[in-house]
């Protein structure tokens, strides 16, 4: 029984290696043999050898290796199977797949035995791997589970449950998107430095959906035995290396880390979310926020135009880090970097965060009646609810807080946050002196 | 090389009219201009001219034409090119000069080629 148990611990720790490994190698053996698929099942291969042996045998002196000749030669099988298989006519395409032209133009053998790829041309092969999943021919779903597959080794079940889908859906679309990069032929390659700005965005929400679909899952539990916020984060670190002089990448990895340093400060022990206001700050990563806001003054530095989301959302953020409460917060800072957000990109979410601060500067009122022009959703009746009972208006506040508990997802994270408040605006209500409901009229006292 | 075939979706207009003649010239410039990638191309009379064809059951049915098309449409298939390129981003870069590209879509479909 215990010794079964660590052989599970092994084995779960060598699976993490053979996941991160295989990432480098994947992306080399596309280039070598031309094929996503074909590249794909050789790794995979090889990661089931390597997960055979080594929680057994111990992993190897150079597991990188192991695993880089391992996959080279499993890949050669499939082209010789795949060439039994398909009859004479294919062999001699097939053939020439096996020697691909290398990046400086010269022809490379595959040679299962041969060195190791140095690092700069693994680097070039990452990012060319980054770029094919984030190309912009294909759906921004297609590159989320295209990047979760290839990027973050995550298997189809894996990826169904981070993006709320089912396995049958994303092993669809996976196949899907493989046939279109190769029929269409989405080129394998690392776009150039000009068109650098047009691809990079793309490439930017792919990681940021990520974590945000790890940091949130807006409907049902975080069932998946993944930390896929962890996983974002470092493709965002990869992208950061691969691209040092990028502004955008470096505003998304910013963001991310400045984000990450409260996630020990978001949820509460029985496994609530706790509110901004309600955190304790004392439990924020520090030296995240230090890096964030580091990577956030790099990024500014670097960039010669208008402030892009990544950075404004980042600098939100920071803001927040830079102070000691909630209490001290420079609303009017928060509420100015808003409004700069909304120039960029609007967003209902956007909007909605912008009223609340707006609130916090002490106009209510003001903010009430800009919440009229936001469409309808459950997180603003609940932002509502909370401007109406600090009018102490809060029988209009229950009213709202039950819409918006009615109109959210059963597992909505905030669901018992908000059912916290809903009983305590009740409490209030009926404290309140009649008559307990007044007409909705101007109070007399400002906020 | 790879071929594409892009389809042109835009006002379902009758090319040959006059008031068309200045759009059309705007089409043949993309043509000169791109001879030596464009293999075939073709402009369609409108859709009020379309035949649909279906043969009943199996090959050597009843043989039923219906009038096209389906549904008034905003863009309509009104032509293609068959362009030879690299890889999409290549052909993408040359359907982008296609005038449909911006008075309606052009479609980029890779054409199966026999190995």
């Amino acid at each position: 029984m215990s010794q079964r148990a660590t052989l599970n611990e092994r084995y779960v720790a060598v699976a993490d290696t053979i996941r991160i490994e295989g990432t480098r190698i994947l992306a080399t053996l596309i280039r070598t043999v031309g094929d996503v698929q074909l590249a794909e099942d050789a790794v995979q291969e090889a990661a089931l050898a390597a997960l055979g042996a080594w929680p057994v045998t111990g992993v190897p002196p150079e597991p990188r290796a192991w695993l880089t000749v391992t996959a080279r030669r499993k890949a050669i099988d499939i082209i010789r199977r795949e060439r039994a298989r398909a009859g004479k006519e294919r062999a001699g395409a097939e053939l020439q797949d096996l020697t691909r032209r290398h990046p400086d133009g010269s022809l490379e053998a595959l040679d299962p035995d041969g060195a190791l790829d140095p690092d700069e041309v693994v680097q070039d092969d990452l990012l060319r791997l980054i770029f094919t999943c984030c190309h912009p021919s294909l759906s921004p779903p297609t590159r989320v589970a295209l990047a979760l597959r290839t990027l973050c080794g995550l298997s189809p079940a894996q990826i169904a449950a981070v993006l709320l889908t089912t396995e049958v859906a994303t092993t669809k679309r996976l196949v899907r998107a493989r046939q279109k990069i190769a029929a269409a032929r989405i080129p394998y390659r690392v776009p150039a430095e000009d068109e650098l700005p047009d691809r990079l965005p793309a490439v930017c929400a792919v990681i940021h959906s990520l974590y945000t679909a790890g940091h949130a899952p807006s409907e049902g539990e975080a069932a998946y035995d993944v930390d896929v916020c962890a996983e974002a984060i470092r493709l965002a670190e990869l992208l950061h290396t691969l691209l040092p002089d990028q502004p955008t990448p470096t505003a998304v990895l910013s963001l991310l880390l400045l984000t990450e340093a409260r996630r020990p400060a978001r949820v509460d022990d029985a496994g609530d979310v706790v509110t901004l206001d309600l955190q304790d700050r004392s439990r924020w990563d520090q030296s995240l926020i230090t890096r964030g806001v580091a990577l956030l003054n790099e990024s500014l530095e670097r960039s010669n135009r208008q402030a892009d989301a990544y950075q404004l959302q980042a600098a939100i953020a920071a803001e927040h880090a830079r102070v000691p409460s909630y209490t001290a917060t420079d609303w009017r800072e928060i509420v100015r970097l808003y409004d700069l957000l909304l120039e960029v990109s609007p967003s209902p979410a956007a909007e909605l965060a912008r009223v609340v601060a707006i609130a916090e500067t002490g106009q209510v009122d003001a903010a009430l009646k800009l919440l009229d022009g936001i469409p309808q959703s459950s997180r603003r009746h609940a932002i509502r609810g909370e401007l109406l009972a600090r009018q102490s208006r809060y029988s209009e506040a229950v009213d709202e807080l039950d819409e918006a508990l009615a109109t959210a997802a059963a597992a909505h994270p905030e669901r018992a946050h908000r059912a916290r408040r809903r009983d305590r605006f009740q409490q209030l209500a009926a404290e309140q002196p009649a008559p307990a409901r007044p007409a909705r009229q101007p109070r007399a006292a400002g906020d | 090389m790879a071929q594409y075939l892009a389809l042109t979706y835009t006002a379902d207009v009758d090319w040959w009219a006059p008031e068309q003649a200045e759009e059309l010239a705007e089409y043949r410039k993309f043509g000169v201009e791109y001879a030596e990638q464009v293999k075939a191309s073709a402009v369609l009379h409108p859709t009020a001219t379309a035949t649909v064809v279906r043969v009943e059951g199996a090959r050597g049915g009843p043989v039923i034409t219906t009038d096209g098309p389906y549904a008034e449409t905003k863009e309509a298939l009104t032509g293609y090119y068959l362009i030879e390129a690299d890889d999409l981003e290549a052909a993408v870069k040359i359907a982008a000069e296609i005038p449909a590209a911006w008075g309606g879509a052009v479609e980029v479909r890779p054409v199966i080629v026999a190995r």
